[in-house]
């Protein structure tokens, strides 16, 4: 089984306004990607394409993962294929503790690797207390946590955390990172850029989207994408990072005759 | 055991055995009942909602059906009943005291040892009339649950027409009577079925906990039948005495074929505390009128409210918040989830009367709708007649939230599953405030099977 993402030529709209254009995008297990762009260039509509939001209008093209087209596929069949999306904005769920919903989640995702079919078995207490346990304390998540309501009150710091935290349990072999860095001050940026840094490796491919370059001063991206428009205009390595460091979007626009967008539609 | 129909004659056969003056008050019942019309005018605000009113075009498109009732089609019983089939559930096992009540009837009473010692009284409501005459004949429809609720116009209210019904051919339910200074830590359990076709059940319940005194009330009414068409018309009439402190849970699961009215309400003397649980599965059209009166300085009463509705289910709540004693406080939560066609109505109002400054109070009703068809109405009010007061209220209907079905789904949970979760964090603000854990279980098993369904 093939567990690389392959984006071929997709176009995706909102409300019948075309946000991505033809994008083409591969990345493979162990592969960490930046998809770099300004507001408004497609880039949570790509991330919540990709996851399946019923908003997210998929006009045409393909994404192939684990040899399915996974635009045919549920959001949770996406999820239990071992495709993963850390929210920008994470919804809040209130009444439900964290806890308990990852306990939830992460007996879904692991029943579908065991076995392929339904299944409403859960971890026992236990053993997923003890995991998750062991997980917080290696991302430096204070043990509180597990008992809060989802996302529920939570300050931006915190979310992306708790977002890195299912990202750590649910054990994805793909994961898109919409904004993590997004709205956070220095220090919370260094703690989740560690975070994710920590869980990189063979079995984890990392596309990380942001028009910042801050996050990844601590997860390396082994390749570089520009998005504009809602096309990749140019793919490269780090070195990409910096000439947006010194240079910024515009001349990238100019190079490309992209007009300057209005913000991005945020639903 | 004998069956009987809604008429006078039934009302002489119920009260040959029974006290002079409660054949009285049954046969004053029943003049009432015979003089009100079924309530079906706009005129009696808490029924507007209920009441069929097809004629007006506000309601046409809601549908409801106080109209496929006929008081006629259920039977009142006396006498024993021959079904000994249903048991006292295993759950009671822990409880210091046990009522189960079959289609009316009284089956079994129990009560520990130490509670008896204590001069703790609780049995059926026909023996008590034997044994406590004039505790009953003292707090009997006098005091907290009465027919003589008039309207604005002067016109005595029709939603009385239930109320009289049940005063005159109440049978069954239980007296639970806590002396001074006795506190009781374990919970009293109280089963209330039915089983057969056609079968009335016209409980009582009067829960008079005196002074300093304390007590756990459960109490399920549930059908043991599924298809067997039923009527409750019921009441509970609760005191609590002096720096008491009372518990009182009752979950509702009729079978979707009863029709359930019932009149509760609560006296909650001086710096008493009643934390009052109503949570509502079943039944087939409800109409339910709760209330609280504060009647001492600093009484405090919670009342929280679960509900789950189907199918074509149709809820009706009216509560009241009665303020009237300064110092006093009050906190409504009723929280509904609706499925499929199904219909509910809260109205609630907080009386604040002229003496009751300090009043503290706040009332929240919020809805969740699973189906496009589903209808929530929700009538929050306030009516203060006092200065220094503070009430806030509130009221909220909405859909399911896509963004968060998505959030749940996104992370491997089907849509059943993330439905659950949002639905039990939903009422987990009122389940957090139910004091038993067992209650608890309880209360999330009938959701699950709501859902499942």
């Amino acid at each position: 089984m093939c567990n690389d993402l392959i984006i071929q030529d997709l176009h995706v709209s909102v409300q019948g306004n075309p946000i991505i254009k033809g994008l083409n995008l591969t990345v493979k297990q162990g592969e960490v990607h930046a998809l770099m762009g300004p507001n408004g260039s497609g880039k949570s509509t790509l991330a919540k394409g990709l996851m399946g939001h019923p908003f997210y209008e998929i006009d045409s093209g393909e994404v192939i993962f684990n040899d399915v087209d996974v635009l045919e596929l549920e959001p949770n069949e996406r999820a239990k294929l071992g495709l993963f999306l850390a929210f920008q904005y994470p919804t809040a769920i209130p009444g439900v503790s964290l806890a308990n919903f990852l306990r939830i989640a992460a007996s879904a995702v692991r029943s579908a690797e065991t076995n392929g079919s339904e299944n409403n078995e859960l971890i026992p207490m236990r053993e997923f207390r003890k995991e998750l346990r062991a997980k917080m304390t290696q991302l430096g998540v204070d043990d509180s946590f597990a008992r809060r309501y989802l996302n529920d009150g939570f300050s931006g710091g915190e979310m992306k955390r708790a977002e890195i935290l299912q990202l750590a349990m649910l054990e994805p072999k793909i994961a898109i990172l919409d904004e993590t860095d997004s709205g956070l001050d220095i220090d919370a940026v260094r703690i989740v850029g560690e975070s994710v840094s920590s869980l990189v490796g063979p079995e984890l491919g990392v596309l990380i989207i942001t028009h910042y370059p801050r996050l990844l001063d601590y997860i390396r991206p082994q390749f570089v994408h520009i998005l504009l428009d809602g096309r990749i205009v140019e793919s490269g390595g780090w070195e990409l990072t910096q000439v947006l460091e010194a240079e910024g979007y515009d001349p990238m626009r100019e190079k490309y005759g992209i007009a300057e967008t209005v913000q991005e539609n945020t639903i | 055991m004998q069956k009987g129909d809604f008429s006078k004659d039934f009302v002489e056969k119920i009260a040959q055995d029974e006290p002079q003056w409660m054949r009285e008050r049954r046969l004053e019942a029943y003049a009432l009942y015979e003089s009100l019309p079924m309530p079906h005018t706009t005129e009696d605000d808490t029924w507007r909602r209920t009441v069929d009113m097809r004629t007006q075009d506000y309601w046409r498109r809601t549908r409801r059906h106080l109209r496929g009732f006929a008081v006629d089609n259920y039977r009142p019983t006396i006498g024993q009943n021959g079904d000994t089939s249903v048991e006292v559930p295993k759950d009671s096992e822990d409880a210091a005291g046990v009522i189960l009540q079959l289609d009316g009837q009284h089956q079994h009473t129990s009560l520990s040892a130490e509670l008896e010692k204590q001069d703790v009284y609780f049995a059926d409501l026909h023996t008590a009339l034997k044994e406590r005459d004039e505790l009953l004949r003292d707090y009997f429809m006098t005091k907290a649950v009465t027919l003589e609720t008039t309207l604005k116009s002067g016109n005595i209210a029709t939603s009385n027409k239930f109320d009289a019904l049940h005063g005159a051919f109440w049978q069954g339910g239980y007296v639970l009577h806590v002396p001074k200074g006795i506190r009781v830590e374990v919970p009293l359990r109280v089963y209330i079925r039915l089983s057969e076709e056609q079968h009335a059940d016209l409980s009582h319940i009067l829960v008079i906990a005196e002074e300093n005194s304390q007590v756990v009330i459960l109490e399920d009414n549930l059908s043991t039948n599924q298809e067997a068409g039923g009527l409750h018309s019921g009441a509970v009439e609760i005191f609590a005495g002096q720096n008491a402190n009372v518990t009182y849970v009752q979950v509702q699961n009729w079978n979707r074929q009863v029709w359930n009215f019932a009149s509760h309400r609560a006296m909650v003397s001086k710096d008493a505390k009643l934390c009052w649980v109503t949570a509502t599965f079943g039944g087939r059209l409800n109409k339910l009128n709760q209330a609280i009166v504060l009647e001492g300085n600093g009484a405090n009463a919670q009342m929280l409210g679960l509900a789950f509705t189907d199918a074509r289910q149709h809820l009706d709540v009216s509560t009241a918040q009665e303020h009237v004693s300064p110092h006093t406080f009050s906190d409504l939560l009723y929280r509904t989830v609706l499925k499929d066609r199904s219909q509910t109505a809260w109205g609630g109002n907080i009386y604040v009367y002229p003496e009751a400054n300090y009043t503290d109070a706040y009332q929240k009703n919020d809805n969740l709708l699973l189906s496009e068809r589903a209808h929530a109405d929700t009538l929050p009010g306030l009516e203060i007649q006092a200065h220094e007061v503070r009430c806030t209220h509130g009221a909220t209907a909405g859909k399911i939230d896509t963004d968060q079905v998505f959030y749940l789904m996104s992370r491997g949970l089907s849509y059943a599953q993330a439905e659950k979760l949002i639905v039990d964090g939903f009422f987990e603000p009122v389940m957090e405030r139910v004091p038993m854990e067992s209650v608890r279980e309880e209360l999330q098993e009938f959701v699950s099977r709501k859902l499942e369904t």
